[in-house]
């Protein structure tokens, strides 16, 4: 095994070209636990932390840019991220112990593509763009798009993200994200969910997402949870038609994480619980 | 051994709060533990482990691990040709290197020793081995049936019935009375059944240990355990030599709680050093540690129980079945004897029952079989009160043992604290304050467990310059070496801080029993009290021989010899410190030492209150407060029997809500690691009070009793009838994981 | 397999070693530096008991590769008292017992200084979450819990 740490985006890309079994190293956080316990055996170790910005967030367009060597702490410790977006700051944040959250990053959470990755859903249900580098050039490509089965992405060999973007936040917004696990701190989502809303002047609501986090293949889109809530006030009407259609949405399977019957009923739960917050958020109250 | 009884005395020393001997060494991370430690020229050992539940070992060919560059031995049972005499021992021996079959997931079936660690797991992989899969039960019901997979033939004891598996290898029972008349006079029976999931004593530290044998057949090993001689005697004897040739240093120990009680790596680390001829050290990783040490029982229990309208209990019944892994233990009849121990019946019987399954070994942890069977009995107890309009204490109060109750397991008790631990409960301001707020309840429950005493042997040396070395032979697991230097200086009457206790190798020192049983304190105290009476009686002597004066006429007071009275002649006081700078003169050093199969040991009892809150909509469950009572006979250090009783509470606590062992189908582990088998994190709990009570032991000379154990008893139970209570259904299985609270829940709601 | 050569700092000191691209920085702490303080529970970032600080943050030295810690700056348990003089948590928890066996220990006072560097007058529930990746089997973390928060006030008093 090779261990090689490039400065810059396009190195990066022709090391992970050039091999046929090379490995992204971000935070390392899910990489050396594989490594450890013998599940991934690569040739080459290419640890992206070195390139020149990689570790920044900035401002962009009214939006958001957060780079691939951003540790989610880093990303809850930024208070302008965190009013625009306080939901996919909240994944971020759930990951792991303090000491995890010191080293992982939002983008290796991602591309590790595991079912229950707590900062994607709120990702995809911001809209969240990745730019992905690659031997031949960048590409920009929604987040949604990047996990496609468990351990699998879309990445084809030698691109990796650099950065993931948020779009503006806009006036009237605000997401939330919940999830359920047994013990208070370092499990693994059992269910996940994040509720992202846009409000009009009159304080219902314009647009909504809903995403499912850990009771899939992948993250879920729960379009008909999210359509529950336009055009409401987040009452408890609509609170539990959201409810319903989000656990209608949820295609879980039975673990050592949780029951079929269980993840279902929990999803409904936490996207009326997350849907309240982010109402509240978006209405410009703490919460 | 009357002067072994206790008696009432001002202490000076037992019952401070003084800083630990090992504290600094603890807290720069200088204090070596079982992996810290290398050998020059040392290989890395590791295992190979099956990766069925249950198999037929056809062959293993080494030939290509052994081949490779790097690796210098290579170990399978073929290597180990003793048939070690007590059939504990083979199954030890079987335990550690399995023989013709693989009996559970993570059964060691080879093991290497090579220069670096990346070459002995290539050589692992090498290493062929020819499985003929077979069926495989995990479960202890499935086990007990008639067709069930058989682990061994012919091993089922004439204890067992007919109809059985050959699984069940033994049956116990307990009791007097009658329990059907029992029954008949009842106003109310109530009969449920239990189920609890095996979990893990969960130590941070993993097994580790470094074994040096030379050719000449003389060994050393360095290791972390909870009993260095048990280690060595084991070890001789499956390696086929002498056990004086064997040398065990215990290391500092990370945990153990009962699961570094036995051997896994040990034997296995020195057959690796014989055969390549240099020191081989193995640590297990976290994965290793869950898959193959020694995990708990997991249970299957039936509790029966009347009572009049007047809260009297008339009968109480239990069937205890008990899964005790891959090999035969005692944990059914532990719990058979502990389950009704508190309680003070006309007429008990119980029955333990040991089957083996395809799984690791269960080894002990923290009063191995009590609290499964006080989860079941006090969750039936805390039932009938409710049904009888009873505050559940009152309950209690009205049915518990005392001085003189015959226990349900067959002795008469003598002076035992449960009534004191039952009313300090009832008077404090946890149980006097209401516990408001919606979906809250408070759980209440008791605990008992025996103690051990067991074979001790301690030395005590005064030092020229008057400090004292104190060597005992039990390792130092939570503060032990603090509370016997604490023994030593009160009987000595000198400062805390003049003794320096260590912990001797097997080659120094009698024989030591494991630290296990919640002995130390007691047992090791015990010799530590009679080892400084020794050294004090030889200090009289000296004074005496100084003075031209009787032995008998000197007495020792606060630290110095003295005249016994006005006719023994006048002398000033000697020191403990004068006279031994004087030693060489008056007759050579001074040393006092004692060795003894420690008995007397006190029963003790804890009684544990929770307050809990359940999310109704997910099955989550907070902990809000809790409070432990327990009867510690005598507090040597305050701080370090809190310390006990806070840690069993909140392992309790972990195997009441969300700690198990999960099997799949195949018969193999799910959650070998810290992420899912989930141990409380400081997140999850509240701070845990505590409050000491001192009902002395008769049978020790300071009233100790032990106080490691019972902390873990009552907390299944008090969080169970907690949980029932603010959730609104009776929770009979454990863990109280929130899928399974939630499906109770909607249940009970139809 | 080529080993990997790595100057980097620890506890204030330049220190080289090499290291195989696979090896944590835990391992080469406790394998190639002999400091030992750093424990291994897990090795999956479960326990923390490998605790270490990587230019001002709080890691678990088993999730960084020995090669990473190029040019950077580790500090470890071995470097928290200076000389002599214990710092003010370790003298807590000893006066204070919250250690039984002490495995966790160094990993929880790296963590814990850590806490008090950043913020010197957290909530019980701060310091509770704050600790959560450390793992502790003996005490229940009362004792631990009480001895940092006991040490804020203490150095809240002295400053
Ligand atoms: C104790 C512990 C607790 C955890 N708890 C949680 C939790 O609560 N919730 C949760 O969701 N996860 C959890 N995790 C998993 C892990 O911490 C997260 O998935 C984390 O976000 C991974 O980020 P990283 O930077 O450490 O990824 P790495 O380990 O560096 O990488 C993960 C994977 O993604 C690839 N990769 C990384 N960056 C890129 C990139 N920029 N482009 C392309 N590929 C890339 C890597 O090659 C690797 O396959 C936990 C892990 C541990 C050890
Ligand atoms: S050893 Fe690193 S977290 Fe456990
Ligand atoms: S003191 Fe033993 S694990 Fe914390």
């Amino acid at each position: 095994m090779r261990f090689e740490a490039p400065t810059s985006p396009e190195d990066a890309a022709s090391l992970l070209a050039a091999t046929d079994n090379a490995r992204v190293l971000a935070g390392g956080t899910d990489l050396l636990v594989r490594l450890r316990a013998g599940q991934v055996e690569p040739e080459m170790i290419v640890d992206i932390k070195r390139i020149a910005g990689i570790d920044a967030i900035t401002s962009e367009d009214g939006g958001w840019r957060i780079g691939a060597g951003v540790s989610c702490a880093a990303m809850g410790e930024h208070d302008a991220l965190g009013a625009d977006y306080p939901g996919v700051v909240e994944g971020a944040e759930l990951i792991g112990s303090t000491q995890v959250q010191g080293r992982c990053t939002m983008i290796g959470n991602l591309c590790n593509a595991g079912p229950a990755a707590d900062s994607v859903p709120a990702m995809v249900a911001a809209g969240a763009i990745a730019h992905v580098v690659g031997p031949k050039g960048t590409r920009e490509a929604p987040v949604f798009e990047i996990p496609v089965s468990p351990g699998k992405t879309s990445l084809a060999k030698g691109e990796f993200i650099a950065s993931v973007y948020l779009p503006p936040r806009g006036a009237r917004g605000g997401d939330a994200y919940l999830r359920f696990i047994p013990r208070t701190e370092m499990d693994i989502a059992a269910v996940g969910c994040a509720v992202n809303l846009s409000l009009a002047d009159d304080g219902t609501v314009e647009k909504a997402s809903v995403v499912l986090g850990a009771v899939g293949p992948k993250v879920i889109e729960a379009a008909e949870a999210a359509a529950a809530l336009i055009g409401t006030t987040c009452d408890d009407t609509a609170l539990a038609a959201c409810a319903e259609a989000a656990t209608a949405a949820a295609t879980p399977i039975d673990d050592k994480r949780g029951t079929v019957e269980f993840r279902k009923d929990v999803t409904g739960v936490l996207a009326r619980r997350a849907a309240r917050i982010a109402y509240t958020r978006a209405k410009g109250e703490t919460s | 051994m009357a002067k072994d009884e206790f008696q009432s005395r001002q202490f000076k020393v037992v019952g401070t709060r003084v800083p630990r001997p090992d504290g600094v060494d603890k807290v720069t991370g200088r204090a070596r533990y079982g992996a810290d430690i290398t050998a020059p020229g040392m290989l890395t050992g590791l295992c190979l482990r099956s990766p069925h539940a249950h198999a037929r070992i056809r062959s293993i060919d080494t030939s290509a691990a052994e081949a490779m560059k790097g690796v210098k031995a290579v170990v399978t049972r073929a290597d180990f040709d003793v048939t070690p005499e007590s059939s504990g021992n083979r199954d030890v021996l079987d335990n550690v290197m399995a023989g013709d079959k693989a009996l559970y997931d993570g059964h060691t079936v080879a093991a290497v020793a090579a220069t670096s660690r990346s070459v002995a797991r290539a050589a692992l992989k090498a290493i062929k081995v020819d499985y003929e899969v077979l069926p495989h039960v995990t479960d202890v019901d499935e086990a007990m049936k008639p067709d069930a997979p058989v682990l061994h033939e012919g091993r089922q004891q004439e204890s067992v019935p007919e109809g059985y598996s050959q699984n069940v290898l033994a049956r116990s029972q307990y009791g007097h009375g009658d329990v059907d008349k029992g029954f008949e006079e009842a106003d109310i029976v109530i009969e449920r059944h239990f189920t609890t999931a095996a979990t893990h004593q969960g130590y941070i530290e993993p097994h580790a240990c470094l074994a040096t044998m030379g050719g000449d057949g003389k060994a050393d090993l360095w290791c972390c355990t909870q009993g260095h001689y048990h280690v060595r005697d084991t070890c001789a004897e499956l390696l086929g030599m002498d056990t004086g040739q064997l040398k065990v240093t215990s290391s500092e120990i990370g945990g153990g709680f009962g699961g570094k009680t036995t051997v896994f790596l040990e034997p296995v680390a020195l057959m690796l050093s014989r055969k390549s001829g240099k020191p081989v050290k193995m640590t297990m990783s976290r994965e290793e540690v869950l898959r193959a040490s020694g995990p708990t029982a997991s249970t299957s229990v039936s509790i029966k129980i009347g009572a009049r309208k007047d809260g009297r209990i008339t009968a109480g019944w239990g069937d205890f079945r008990y899964q005790n892994g891959a090999f035969e233990a005692m944990n059914g009849a532990l719990g058979a004897m502990c389950g009704f121990a508190p309680y003070d019946l006309e007429n008990v019987r119980t029955t333990g029952w040991e089957v083996v399954t395809n799984r690791p070994k269960a080894a002990a942890y923290r009063a191995p079989g009590a609290p499964m069977a006080a989860f079941a009995v006090e969750s039936v107890v805390d039932e009938l009160a409710g049904e009888l309009g009873m505050d559940p204490i009152d309950f209690r109060l009205m049915n518990a043992a005392d001085e003189g109750t015959k226990a349900a397991y067959g002795p008469t008790y003598p002076a035992i604290g449960l009534k004191s631990v039952l009313e300090a409960a009832k008077d404090h301001p946890h149980w006097n304050t209401p516990l408001e707020g919606e979906n809250r309840g408070r759980g209440f429950a008791v605990g008992f467990w025996f103690n051990f005493g067991g074979n001790t042997s301690v030395s005590l040396m005064i030092n020229g310059d008057g400090t004292v070395s104190l060597s005992e032979g039990n390792p130092d697991i939570g503060g032990s070496r603090a509370s016997m230097s604490m023994m030593a200086a009160e009987e000595l009457g000198i400062p805390y801080e003049h003794v320096r206790c260590v912990i001797a190798d097997t080659a120094s020192l009698g024989q030591n029993d494991i630290t296990d049983g919640s002995r130390v304190t007691f047992a090791v105290g015990l010799a530590t009290i009679k080892a400084a009476r020794h050294a004090i009686d030889i200090m009289k002597a000296r004074a005496a021989r100084i003075w031209g004066i009787d032995e008998e006429a000197v007495e020792w007071v606060d630290g110095a010899a003295q005249p016994a009275g006005p006719n023994a002649g006048k002398f000033e006081p000697m020191t403990l410190k004068e006279i031994a700078a004087l030693a060489s003169k008056t007759g050579g050093p001074i040393a006092g030492h004692f060795e003894v199969n420690a008995e007397g040991a006190g029963v003790s009892f804890g009684a544990h209150i929770a307050d809990t809150e359940v999310d109704p909509e997910t099955g989550a469950v907070k902990v809000l407060r809790y409070t432990v009572f327990q009867d510690a006979g005598k507090a040597v250090h305050p701080d370090y029997v809190e310390g006990q009783m806070q840690g069993g509470a909140v392992q309790g606590i972990g195997w009441a809500l969300n700690e198990e062992y999960i099997y799949g189908e195949d018969g193999i582990l799910q959650n070998p690691g810290y992420l899912d088998y989930r141990i409380p994190v400081a997140s999850d709990l509240p701070m845990i009070d505590t409050k000491i009570l001192e009902i002395p032991n008769p049978g020790h000379p300071y009233g100790v009793r032990g106080v490691g154990e019972t902390g873990i008893v009552p907390p299944l139970a008090t969080l169970a009838n907690a949980v029932s209570r603010a959730a609104g259904v009776r929770m009979t299985s454990l863990p109280m994981s929130p899928p399974k609270l939630l499906a109770a829940i909607k249940a009970a709601k139809g | 397999m080529s080993r990997i050569h790595v100057t980097t700092t620890i506890n204030g000191d330049e220190t080289e070693y090499l290291c195989e691209p696979q090896d944590t920085l835990l391992d080469v702490l406790r394998d190639e530096l002999d400091l030992t303080g750093s424990k291994e529970g897990c090795a999956s970032g479960d326990c923390g008991a490998c605790s270490v600080m990587l230019d001002g943050r709080l890691v678990c030295s088993c999730l960084v590769l020995g090669a990473e810690a190029e040019g950077r700056a580790v500090e470890t348990i071995e470097g928290m008292a200076s000389g002599e003089e214990l710092h003010p948590l370790q003298q807590a928890f000893i006066d204070k017992a919250a250690l039984q066996c002490g495995i966790c220990t160094p990993g929880i006072l790296v963590a814990a200084k850590d806490l008090l560097e950043r913020n010197p007058d957290p909530t019980e529930e701060e310091v509770r979450y704050w600790l959560a990746g450390n793992l502790c089997r003996c005490t229940g973390y009362d004792k631990i819990i009480r001895a940092v928060l006991d040490t804020a006030a203490d150095m809240r008093g002295a400053a």
